[in-house]
C-alpha cells in the first residue's frame, strides 16, 4: 500500500466514560499524542487504550468488530455527529487525516432511551434484533435453491432495494435523530424486502409488525427532519422513509383482523 | 395496533391536518390583502364570508382539524422527549446537520396556537356593529372590521407581536409543508427536491403576505 504519509497529530480527547447502565457518567480528557494520519478512528482509539492498560487504568470500552465498515459494530458519536463529521463513513473507516493537529475531539455514546449504555461508548442495540426478529426476513420453504432468474426483478426495482439492502444495523439513524427514531432502520429493512418478489408476499404483516415493535420498544415517532439519512454511514435514502409511511397505510386498511 | 394509535398513522395524522391548514393560512391572507384594495373592499369580503351559513361548517372543519394536529402533536412530542432524554455535548453540525426549523415545530406550533386563539378574541370575537364598528357598502349595513384592523394596528406593541408569530407560520409552514406530503407517502427522485423548494416558497409567501398587512396600516393608514 503506497501513500504512508508518516506524519503524526496531537489530538486532546473529551471520552464519556461510564461504568455500566446503572451508574452515571461523566466526560474524562485524554492526551492522544503521536497519531498517525492513516490511522482510522478506531485504531486511535487502541492506541490510547494501550496506553491506559499500560499505566493500569480501565480502557476506553467501544464496540468494533470488521472495521471495514460492514458489520455496524462500530458506534459512537464524534463531535456530535454519530460515525464522525464524513458523509458515508463508518467510525472504523474514518481516517484520522480528518481532523488537524491540536484539535480536541468530544466522543459520546449514542444516545437514545432504546439504546442504553452497557459501558462508555458501548450501547445495547438488541431492540434493533427485536424488531428484526417480528419480521425482517422473508419465509423460506426448504428444497432447492430456486433458479437465479425464475423470478425477474426490474433494475429500478433492484436498486431500491439494493439502496435499503445496504444498511448494516448500525443504529446511526437512531442517534441522529432528535427523537431517537428508527424510522429509517425500519423503512430500509421493510424497504429491501417489499420491493423484491421474495419478500412482497408477507409485506403488509412485516411493516404493521415491524413498525408496532419499534413504537414499543420506545423508540421516538418521526418528525421528518433528515437527519438520519444524512448520518447514515451507508447513504440509505431517506425515501425508504416515506415508502414505509405509504405502505404502512396501505397496510392498515387492508388488514383483517 | 389501531391505526390511529400508531406512530405513522399519528403522524399522517399531523400531516392531513397540516395540509388543511396550510391551505386555509393561504387563502386567509389573501383575503387580507384587500386591506390594499381599500376598506368598502375589505368590509365586503369579511361580510360575504360570516353572511355565509356554510361558513360555519367551514369553521367546525378548522376547530376540528386544529385540535386534532394540536393534541396529536404535543402527544407526538412528549413520546419524543422521552425518547431520547440525553442530549449530546456538542449538537449535530457540519454536513450533517438537521435543518434548523425542523427541530422546532413545537415550538413555533405552540406560539402560533397562542397566537391564534388571541387573534380570535381581538378580531372575530373582538368589538363589532354594537360596538359602533359599523359601515355601509352599496347600502348594505356591515361591521367594520377594517376599523378595527386600523385600530389595533396603531400599537407598536401589537404589531410587532403579530409578525412575530407570521415569521413563526413562515418557520412552521417552510417544514411542515414538505413534511405533511412525506408523512403521506409521497415522494419521488425527481419531484421530492421540487416539493421541497416549494415548501419554502409557500412559506415565504403566507408570511410574507400576512405581515404586510399590519405592516401597511401601521405605516400608512390613519386610524379615523
Ligand atoms: S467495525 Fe464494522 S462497521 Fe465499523
Amino acid at each position: 500500500m503506497g501513500g504512508a504519509s508518516q506524519s503524526t497529530i496531537d489530538l486532546k480527547l473529551k471520552v464519556w466514560r461510564q461504568k455500566d447502565a446503572a451508574t452515571g457518567g461523566r466526560f474524562e480528557d485524554y492526551d492522544a499524542t503521536g497519531i498517525s494520519t492513516d490511522a482510522s478512528f478506531l485504531e486511535m482509539l487502541d492506541v490510547v487504550n494501550q496506553r491506559l492498560i499500560k499505566g493500569g487504568e480501565d480502557p476506553i470500552a467501544f464496540d468494533h468488530d470488521c472495521r471495514e465498515g460492514i458489520c455496524g459494530s462500530c458506534s459512537m458519536v464524534i463531535n456530535g455527529n454519530p460515525h464522525g463529521p464524513e458523509r458515508s463513513t463508518a467510525t472504523c473507516q474514518l481516517h484520522m487525516r480528518k481532523f488537524n493537529d491540536g484539535d480536541t475531539i468530544v466522543v459520546e455514546p449514542f444516545r437514545a432511551n432504546a439504546f442504553p449504555v452497557i459501558k462508555d461508548l458501548s450501547v445495547d442495540r438488541t431492540s434493533f434484533d427485536e424488531i428484526i426478529a417480528v419480521g425482517g426476513y422473508v419465509s423460506v420453504n426448504t428444497g432447492n435453491a430456486p433458479d437465479a432468474n425464475a423470478l425477474p426483478v426490474p433494475k429500478v426495482d433492484a436498486d431500491q432495494a439494493f439502496n435499503a439492502a445496504a444498511c448494516i444495523g448500525c443504529g446511526a439513524c437512531v442517534a441522529a435523530c432528535a427523537n431517537g427514531s428508527a424510522m429509517l432502520f425500519v423503512g430500509a429493512k421493510v424497504g429491501h424486502l417489499a420491493l423484491l418478489p421474495q419478500g412482497r408476499s408477507e409485506h403488509n404483516e412485516r411493516v404493521l409488525a415491524m413498525m408496532d415493535k419499534m413504537q414499543e420498544l420506545g423508540f421516538g415517532n418521526c418528525s421528518n427532519t433528515g437527519a438520519c439519512a444524512v448520518a447514515c454511514p451507508k447513504d440509505i435514502s431517506f425515501e425508504n422513509i416515506v415508502r414505509m409511511n405509504r405502505e404502512y397505510a396501505k397496510a392498515s386498511i387492508k388488514k383483517r383482523t | 395496533m389501531n391505526y390511529l394509535k400508531s406512530s405513522i398513522g399519528r403522524k399522517q395524522l399531523m400531516g392531513l391536518t397540516g395540509l388543511i391548514w396550510s391551505g386555509f393560512v393561504l387563502s386567509h391572507m389573501l383575503g387580507n390583502l384587500l386591506i390594499f384594495a381599500g376598506s368598502d373592499a375589505y368590509n365586503k369580503y369579511s361580510y360575504a364570508l360570516t353572511s355565509n351559513p356554510l361558513l360555519y361548517l367551514a369553521e367546525a372543519g378548522l376547530v376540528v382539524t386544529l385540535l386534532a394536529h394540536v393534541f396529536y402533536g404535543l402527544k407526538l412530542k412528549f413520546e419524543n422527549v422521552e425518547a431520547r432524554q440525553t442530549r449530546y455535548a456538542m449538537p449535530t453540525n457540519g454536513e450533517k446537520a438537521a435543518r434548523f426549523q425542523s427541530k422546532w415545530m413545537a415550538f413555533h406550533g405552540s406560539l402560533i396556537l397562542v397566537f391564534i386563539i388571541y387573534h380570535l378574541i381581538t378580531f372575530k370575537y373582538g368589538p363589532g356593529v354594537e360596538a359602533g364598528y359599523v359601515t355601509t357598502v352599496d347600502g348594505v349595513q356591515m361591521r367594520d372590521l377594517h376599523r378595527l384592523i386600523v385600530d389595533v394596528f396603531q400599537s407598536p406593541a401589537y404589531v410587532f407581536g403579530y409578525v412575530l408569530c407570521m415569521i413563526g407560520v413562515g418557520f412552521h409552514l417552510s417544514h411542515g409543508f414538505y413534511s405533511a406530503f412525506a408523512s403521506l407517502g409521497f415522494y419521488h427522485p425527481k419531484y421530492s427536491d421540487w416539493l421541497s423548494k416549494l415548501g419554502y416558497v409557500y412559506a415565504v409567501v403566507v408570511a410574507a403576505g400576512f405581515i404586510s398587512q399590519p405592516l401597511y396600516v401601521y405605516l400608512f393608514a390613519e386610524a379615523r
